[in-house]
């Protein structure tokens, strides 16, 4: 089946070419560079002695025959390192609120004060010569814990006056409830239709490939702290560490080579990767090692989609939605690395695509004795997940198709720009356009006929769409700007160095077309550098779906101030004007007389060893340091999901017959890694739907602690991925837009819609609580019968 | 196999170079690969089985190396990743499809894909699609739900759809 594409705005050589990736020669051999690849001389490991209970007083701590095991080199409980902690808090959220700031976090410990507070929680740290004898030794740490009954359950969690932190008044960390607004009251009361619905998510974790994992060389003799980690963010870390033991920022080198995969896992700095670090500088003597095995991951990285929201929309009787109330609450653990609700932002997007001329939204996060909530692709994604269910549920109460529903309802070319109930200026998005292309790929005409004869040959087939827009390419906070380096060598070529911590993303190779193509020079001309404190500048890493759009609006100021600088120099030397110059393959010539041309070499070696040829006013060297800051807070991006699933009303299990994305990410730098991100996010939100549930039993037990249990998407649950393109340009800097997050945030709606619009034909009323699993399914279609 | 106090000697071909190694008879050939040989290419992502990162050939059948003590394999002929390219170290059929078709993003469980299809096309040259799809059904991808593997895969086979 064709896959219509829009025709790629070719900006130059480079930009809009899938051209292949720079990263694979080395990962496809096996010459990556991950953490635990690296063995400084000297490496001790850690393991840490974890709570088996998810509340309780810890009445016994012995770690003496494990410090006497042969190998060991320390064992430390929380005695020995919370008082060693000075502050923790991440640069994203800013000092907590004790301190000033504006963000709660949870209590600042490292290690087990005490009391437990979720199965997983560590009590004690082991360092030893092998990762071996440090979990033998792990084995050897006496720990008897009074078990206190567990606070569980976000809506009872935060009615309960028993607590998750004794430090803290309530369970609930932030609540922003939902206005009342007495004015608005007949709007909602006399509206024609008056619709609410909960839904809640499935409560999942990030599971990157590779594990959290960190080498830690705290060198008293030098005063110094080498660190190299899985991180999406060198210098986060950096700042993080040297806030947490006190010691100068400029003292800590924090590196990030190849890393396995985030997904936001690794851009908040979390409580294990601090107590290895507050460790490690206890301890002193050698590098200390720290890979979190799979079980840790699942049970003690972090958790995320513990949410449930309440919509209410008020409709009218031709279908337009003329208000919402949104009520949002949120699982955030025992330990997030932040304690605010995501919702706060998800509110702010709430409506979406869509002309909802009133919002009133309310939110609250809860701590409760699990794993804490961090960042997972679309943190605030619970808006469109929600909302984008509702739409299915609402047009079908109304008896609209629900595509047709959407369109009543969505903002149109000519409303642009659109301000939205909660002061959002949406400009630049085509959700008509995406909505349009997306139904005519799927051929709903068509598959509403294949439907209908597949009903009566007693086959179940259903139909899900899903529209959003998307804050992509945050840029306030530290996140306000990106900054890229640019320095020509004596040979003409360049080295960019970047702000940026890729974990999958391609950057080596998306950010050196930007740079060849504004250059003017071959993209192996382009060496691109990252990852290391030392040599990167500062910048906030690589998440929320701002690289293209920040680090590639750096990386392209870099270039032009550069060209700009050789033009100089060339029009000084072959007595031109520089406005008649132009630039083909490193080449600087005059426009029209081709022979009268010089190459960047020989400008270079003017500038690095010529300085008194350089034109009055130009100074010796090429370097330019740039920083771009994107025009403003969000640039916005948009899609729309369309699929189709074939149910099995005996088995509840659920395949895929098409899947279909149509979506604007603006100017495309690279369309093979577009749709790359697209593919792995859309499977993320699937397995969001279907299978993944980091599930809990009434004690607080952890019941997904392998693969086994905690279900990713595997190759023949996926279906092939159909990609339409719309590239209308945003306001930034090359007119890029975010897109990394955007396919698992409304793939998990897009299928849902399916399901239950295959449901539907077996008069089963719509599933509104992820997971849609095999049992819950089939419980429903017994329900209705 | 010698013994010395609680440690085994072992003696394997590793990417058709004879290597022995002294080990404890509970190291897993993954850590023996990783730590005692250096290859570490063969990644763990689960230490049960479950992931498939640390694929390898074992007499050259893929197997999961987490799930395998050293000791049990004196004698064996393995292949890591490390050992899959050309002779002349370019990228094999299967590598340069994965290439080719975007079948990897950060890379991480990319060393087990890579080993597990080079098997799977050798012993089935023109798979269909649900064949492909089942015969990477043991190696978890997070980044690319397996639109480019299985891509890649079609190419490796000589399916003309594979390429982009």
């Amino acid at each position: 089946m064709a896959t219509p594409t829009s025709a790629h705005t070719t900006v130059g050589r480079y930009i809009g070419q899938s051209v292949k990736r720079r990263e694979d020669p080395r990962l496809l051999t096996g010459h990556g560079r991950y953490v635990d690849d690296d063995k400084p001389a000297g490496t001790m490991h850690v393991a840490f002695v974890r709570s088996n209970v998810a509340r309780g007083t810890i009445t016994h701590l012995d770690v003496s025959a494990a410090r006497a095991l042969p190998g060991v080199e320390a064992v430390y409980t929380g005695d020995d390192l919370n008082p060693t902690i000075q502050q923790m808090w991440a640069s994203m959220t800013g000092p907590p609120i004790e301190m000033g700031g504006q963000s709660p976090y949870p209590p600042a410990n490292v290690l087990a004060p005490g009391d437990v507070r979720y199965v997983g929680d560590p009590i004690a740290i082991v360092i030893a010569e092998s990762r071996y004898i440090a979990e033998d030794a792990a084995d050897l740490v006496e720990v008897e814990i009074d078990a206190l009954p567990a606070v569980l359950g976000m809506r009872a969690a935060a009615a309960s006056s028993e607590l998750v932190h004794r430090e803290t008044e309530s369970n609930v960390s932030a609540a922003m409830p939902t206005p009342e607004v007495p004015e608005l009251d007949a709007l909602f009361d006399n509206a024609a239709h008056l619709i609410t619905r909960t839904f809640g998510g499935a409560r999942a974790s990030n599971v990157p490939m590779e594990p959290r994992g960190l080498i830690v060389h705290s060198d008293r003799y030098r005063g110094e702290m080498f660190i190299r980690a899985a991180t999406q963010s060198v210098h986060e870390m950096k700042s993080f560490a040297a806030r947490l033991i006190g010691i100068p920022e400029s003292h800590i080198r924090v590196v990030a080579d190849d890393v396995g995969g985030g997904f936001g896992q690794k851009m908040a700095v979390m409580r294990e990767e601090a107590a290895v670090i507050a460790a490690a500088h206890k301890y002193g003597r050698a590098p200390v090692k720290w890979i979190e095995d799979r079980r840790e991951n699942l049970i003690s990285s972090n958790q995320a989609r513990s949410e449930e929201g309440t919509l209410t929309f008020a409709i009218d009787g031709e279908g337009h939605i003329l208000g919402c109330r949104a009520e949002f609450i949120e699982e955030i653990g025992a330990y997030p690395p932040v304690s605010s609700p995501t919702a706060a932002l998800a509110i702010g997007v709430m409506t979406g695509p869509y002309k909802i001329p009133v919002l009133l939204p309310g939110c609250s996060a809860v701590y409760t004795n699990t794993v804490g909530k961090s960042a997972y692709r679309g943190p605030w994604a619970l808006e469109t997940i929600f909302r984008e269910q509702m739409m299915d549920i609402c047009a079908r109460e109304l008896g609209i198709d629900p595509i047709e529903f959407r369109r009543i309802n969505l903002i149109q070319p000519d409303d642009l720009p659109y301000t939205t109930a909660t002061q959002m200026v949406l400009d630049h998005i085509t959700p008509k356009e995406t909505l349009d292309q997306a139904t005519e790929m799927i051929d709903v005409g068509g598959f509403r006929a294949e439907q209908a004869a597949a009903k009566a040959d007693g086959r179940v087939l259903g139909l899900g769409v899903a529209t959003y827009v998307e804050p992509s390419a945050i840029a306030f906070g530290v996140f306000n700007s990106d900054p890229a380096v640019i320095t020509m060598d004596l040979s003409g070529k360049v080295q960019v160095r970047l702000g940026t911590g890729s974990h999958g993303h391609s950057i080596e190779t998306t950010i050196a077309q930007v740079v060849a193509t504004h250059l003017g020079c071959d993209i192996d001309d382009v060496a691109i550098i990252q990852g290391d404190t030392a040599t990167a500048p500062l910048g906030p890493g690589t998440g929320g779906s701002r690289t293209a759009v920040a680090a590639g609006g750096a990386a392209q100021t870099a270039s032009i101030q550069l060209k700009d600088k050789l033009l100089q120099i060339a029009a000084h030397l072959m007595e031109a004007s520089a406005d008649d110059l132009e630039v083909e393959n490193s080449v600087v010539s005059v426009r029209g007389t081709p022979q009268a041309a010089v190459h960047f070499s020989q400008l270079a070696m003017t500038a690095h060893m010529a300085p008194d040829l350089l034109p009055p006013g130009v100074g010796p060297g090429l370097e330019v340091v740039a920083r771009y800051r994107p025009p403003s807070e969000f640039t916005w991006s948009n899609a729309a999901h369309a699929c189709t699933v074939e149910l099995d009303p005996e088995t509840g299990v659920v395949r895929f017959l098409r899947y279909v994305v149509s979506e604007d990410c603006g100017q495309m730098i690279n369309p093979m890694v577009v749709e790359g991100q697209i593919a792995g996010g859309v499977a993320q939100g699937i397995g969001g739907v279907l299978f993944e549930n980091l599930a809990y039993d009434d004690h607080g037990n952890p019941l997904a602690t392998t693969f086994l249990d905690y279900l990713l998407p595997s190759a023949p649950e996926m279906p092939d991925f159909e990609y339409g393109h719309v590239e209308s340009m945003s306001a930034t800097l090359g007119g890029y837009k975010g897109m990394g997050e955007g396919g698992a945030i409304v793939s998990p709606p897009a299928v849902a819609n399916a399901i239950n619009d295959a449901l539907a034909q077996l008069g089963v009323p719509p599933l509104t609580q992820f997971p849609f699993d095999p049992n819950t399914i089939v419980a429903a279609i017994n329900a209705a019968r | 196999m010698s013994e010395t106090i609680g440690q085994i000697s072992v003696t394997v071909t590793v990417n058709g170079r004879r290597r022995t190694v002294t080990c404890e008879p509970r190291k897993l050939l993954s850590d023996v690969l990783r730590e005692d040989l250096n290859l570490t290419g063969t990644h763990v992502g689960c230490e049960h089985g479950a992931c498939g990162a640390c694929t390898v050939l074992l007499d050259g059948a893929a197997v999961r190396s987490c799930l395998l003590f050293a000791v049990q394999l004196d004698g064996s002929d393995i292949t890591t990743v490390e050992g899959i390219a050309n002779d002349d170290g370019s990228l094999n059929d299967v590598q340069q499809a994965m290439q080719d078709n975007h079948g990897l993003q950060c890379g991480f469980c990319t060393p087990g894909v890579v080993v597990s299809l080079t098997a799977f096309l050798r012993d089935n040259p023109s798979p269909t699609d649900d064949q492909i799809r089942e015969a990477i059904s043991g190696n978890l991808c997070r980044c690319t739900g397996y639109h480019g593997i299985v891509n890649a895969a079609r190419q490796a086979c000589g399916r003309p759809e594979g390429a982009r």
